[in-house]
């Protein structure tokens, strides 16, 4: 009888968990599905929901901020349990959040924050990580001796901030590395070209680069390049956007730091699910980076 | 008083002259690298995109116009004449493609500041925008990346050890100095600037030469982005973004004024070889992108308070 009462009680409970896990839908609201770091965001998503049991319905703003507020508020309108937004832009983005939040709906954010209203998550990339995954890679190459230059991104921004600053860790406890150089290009091949031929005058030895984004280092490699330098030196990027990709194909670019956003996607749903089962979420979940070098 | 205006356009000229050679002794001292044979190349080289595009906004400015859409109109002809090379089209073709939009681009400029009478900040900055928005469209807001090698000579060729970019910007200079100093339409130009009723009563084709300025204006920029992707090897959409600033502030460091009708080219040429000399410097002596713009501000003020102190005298 004892034993009875337990096995019922057990099965009673597992159906009560299943009921509970088939009971939860999310909503995920993308920005566009016209860009495949989207895409494969959507689709790491969408296998984590089928994992944790969860139905997930995803809208496409298609950039468009108009768009993406009717589509929430569809969302929030067929009640679900929460809300997984990757805003089409940041500002634009707090009259929906706020609508979600008076609904009673947890709201996660995802790759994009928000800049206002009550957001139980952010789940995004680490770029303190893949400023440390960088340097990392470049320590090993030059075998942690030599001069290296720092192309910044636009001064004050956060990428520019975390990615400077995981490379810098890395590069403080090499006491055989010098960084010679720090200098803006803000983001832009051409001033990633004009500002690293002015460093190639200035620097007569440059064992490695790392430049904030690849738009900078692929310009970067354009000046080692008419200066007959692009061999003696080791270039790193960041963002692998295709040109970027091609160029580590090409042995042109060493390496360049990737997104992971089938990961981004993942770990949203995942965190999702967490809080709705009453687990603790951290309000900021970073997501690794991945190096492509060949 | 043709005289005294002679003596003071020498005075502004060799004041500027002055200020470059205080700031080449300064950057010297500070960089042992500054004053070598392939840095001062080296900035030659980078003064000549801006180069280009300061002679164009010299002769906008001249008529007392102002021409803020050269960094869009940059952009949009060189995504389309990357992709045009990439489609297989014929190298001089692609350009004479791109220089045309160009060209068409900064006529409908003209059009709009002398037909419509827009002021001439305002038609250029919806120009500005339009032509932004086209070369990002055209291209998807990708970069074209993998330019024809004929065509990259332009950028990367190497004359008589001149890089070929100086040589085009040196020809560019050099037409301006024969239209502004040699040339009928030079006189036409500085009148129109000064007076325009004035100049259109004495039956100087205002409108025509209002539209020749801004249509040169356009091709200029659309020539600098040629060179300046040949050596990219690329064509962003988004490039050129704010080379508008560094083309005004050339020109009025050079000593045009904005109220238009005033200024020489060797002037243009002292500005646009500042500003060179400045990010170059700054580069050089590694100063922190917190202080960088800070010391560019500071520099460009200075410049043009001695303009003014040298326009007082």
């Amino acid at each position: 009888m004892k034993r009875f009462v337990a096995v019922l009680v057990c099965l009673m409970l597992s159906v009560a968990v299943q009921l509970q896990a088939k009971e939860f839908t999310l909503g995920l609201s993308l920005s566009t599905l016209n860009n495949p770091f989207f895409v494969t965001l959507k689709d790491g998503a969408m296998k984590a929901a089928e994992g944790a049991g969860v139905k997930l319905l995803v809208t496409d703003s298609q950039d468009n901020p108009a768009t993406e507020a009717t589509n929430i508020e569809d969302l929030i309108v067929k009640k679900v349990d929460a809300l997984l937004i990757n805003p089409t832009d940041s500002s634009a983005i707090a009259p929906s959040v706020f609508k979600a939040n008076k609904a009673g709906i947890p709201v996660f954010t995802v790759d994009r924050s928000a800049n206002k209203g009550e957001v139980v998550a952010h789940i995004a990339s680490d770029n303190v990580a893949g400023g440390m995954l960088a340097g990392e890679f470049l320590v090993k190459q030059i075998n942690a001796k030599g001069n290296v230059v720092e192309l910044e991104g636009i001064a004050g921004s956060s990428a520019a901030i975390d990615r400077g600053k995981g490379f810098n860790e890395v590069i403080a406890k090499n006491p055989g590395i010098k960084v010679v150089s720090k200098q803006t290009a803000n983001f832009n091949r051409a001033e990633g070209l004009s500002v690293f031929e002015n460093i190639l005058q200035a620097q007569p030895d440059i064992a490695g680069v790392f430049a904030h984004n690849d738009e900078m280092i692929l310009g970067a490699i354009q000046a080692a390049q008419a200066a007959g330098r692009n061999k003696d030196i080791v270039f790193v990027g960041f963002d692998a956007v295709d040109d970027a990709v091609n160029a580590v194909k090409a042995g042109d670019l060493q390496a360049t730091v990737a997104q992971q956003p089938a990961v981004i996607g993942e770990l949203g749903v995942k965190s999702a699910v967490d809080f709705l089962n009453g687990k603790k979420v951290e309000a900021f979940i970073p997501v690794p980076l991945s190096l492509v070098s060949p | 008083m043709a005289d005294t205006s002679k003596f003071k356009e020498r005075l502004q000229q060799s004041g500027l002259l002055i200020f470059v050679l205080i700031m080449a002794t300064v950057l010297a001292v500070m960089s042992d690298r500054f004053l070598t044979a392939p840095n001062l190349i080296n900035i030659l080289r980078q003064a000549s995109i801006n180069g280009i595009i300061s002679v164009g906004m010299m002769l906008v400015i001249l008529t007392a116009g102002i021409d803020l859409s050269v960094g869009s109109i940059l952009a949009l002809t060189v995504v389309v004449t990357a992709d045009l090379m990439q489609q297989g089209l014929p190298v001089p073709l692609a350009v004479a493609a791109g220089l045309g939009i160009g060209g068409v681009l900064g006529f409908i400029n003209g059009l709009l500041v002398s037909k419509v009478r827009v002021p001439p900040f305002i038609a250029t900055l919806g120009m500005m925008s339009f032509a932004r928005g086209l070369a990002l469209a055209y291209s998807g807001g990708k970069p074209i990346t993998g330019l024809d090698e004929g065509f990259r000579f332009l950028g990367t060729g190497v004359v008589a050890s001149i890089p070929m970019p100086v040589i085009i910007a040196f020809l560019v200079l050099l037409m301006g100095y024969v239209l502004l100093d040699k040339t009928r339409i030079g006189t036409y130009l500085y009148a129109l600037g000064e007076n325009k009723e004035a100049a259109y009563f004495s039956g100087i084709a205002t409108g025509f030469y209002t539209r020749f300025v801004y249509t040169a204006s356009g091709m200029l920029a659309a020539l600098a982005g040629m060179i300046l992707i040949a050596r990219l090897d690329s064509a962003q959409p988004v490039i050129g973004r704010g080379y508008e600033f560094d083309a005004i502030a050339a020109v009025v460091i050079g000593g045009t004024t904005l109220a238009g009708g005033e200024g020489k080219i060797s002037g243009t040429l002292l500005g646009v070889l500042i500003i060179a000399m400045l990010n170059n410097g700054l580069n050089l002596i590694n100063v922190s992108s917190f202080y960088e713009q800070i010391v560019k501000g500071v520099v460009i003020a200075l410049a043009l308070i001695l303009h003014g102190i040298v326009r007082k005298l």
